[in-house]
């Protein structure tokens, strides 16, 4: 069960903290990047990230859930059709919080929140290749190489062929997993 | 309604506001080779607006 929030709300009453919060996320989503008190920054972080990770999933239910919290059709529509769909591959991490210069007047700690552009470097990487991360890769590989050995012993008739053909198979591996290695350190 | 008793001497009232110091703020130099200005650590750059490589406002 999620603990309460600590402290006072924002704004004053519970209601009115929620309506700050809806808001500040309809911006920053229509905006993707907004300038706001760094308190309300890090308060509005987790619930954008909350919004963004029901866009990625997609489907209407989702669609509804994020529509109690974000009013505007217009920004749900950019949230799931632009958003979600971009940080699909990320983990999480959605926004970046930095602390900005305070604002004149009432000398307020001011931050920016923005939604993160760039893609992370494991995404690039596998994007690069076309394949998955290479340990997978490497894994899946071998066990069907162990199975076509153990296929090709049994078929085999003579010993000394079998061995002759693992040899073979075996060097095939070495170089293929240097291949693969090599590729990796490209 | 409490009230003073006694006026605070002149002498009181200095000795109290002597102790009223200003500190100087923490600054460091901005790591964008292109700037150098001093600002605060952990803050985006007032002058060039780039914090860790990144473009974070506009710069002024």
């Amino acid at each position: 069960m999620p603990s309460p929030t600590k402290g006072p709300r924002l704004g004053g009453s519970p209601s009115h903290q929620r309506l700050i919060l809806a808001n500040l996320a309809t911006a920053l989503f229509e905006h993707g990047r907004i300038t706001t008190t760094e308190a309300k920054a890090k308060r509005v972080q987790p619930l954008a990230e909350r919004l963004i990770t029901k866009a990625t999933k997609g489907d209407l239910h989702n669609r509804r859930e994020v529509l109690k919290t974000i009013r505007d059709k217009d920004v749900v529509h950019k949230l799931f059709a632009e958003i979600g769909p971009f940080f699909s591959d990320r983990p999480g991490g959605y926004t970046r919080v930095t602390k900005t210069m305070p604002r004149k007047g009432d000398n307020a700690q001011m931050a920016v929140i923005e939604l993160v552009n760039e893609k992370t470097a494991t995404s690039e990487a596998e994007a690069a290749r076309g394949t998955k991360f290479a340990k997978d890769q490497q894994a899946t590989a071998g066990s069907s190489q162990q199975s076509s050995e153990t296929a090709e012993a049994a078929a085999g008739s003579e010993e000394a062929s079998a061995a002759e053909s693992a040899s073979e198979t075996s060097e095939a591996e070495s170089t293929s997993d240097e291949d693969t290695e090599n590729k990796d350190q490209s | 309604m409490a009230v003073p008793k006694h006026k605070v001497s002149r002498s009181n009232t200095r000795k109290r506001r002597s102790q009223w110091k200003a500190s100087a703020p923490t600054l460091r130099a901005c790591p964008n080779r292109a700037c150098r200005e001093m600002k605060p650590p952990h803050v985006a750059c007032p002058s060039c607006g780039q914090y860790k490589g990144r473009q974070v406002s506009s710069p002024a």
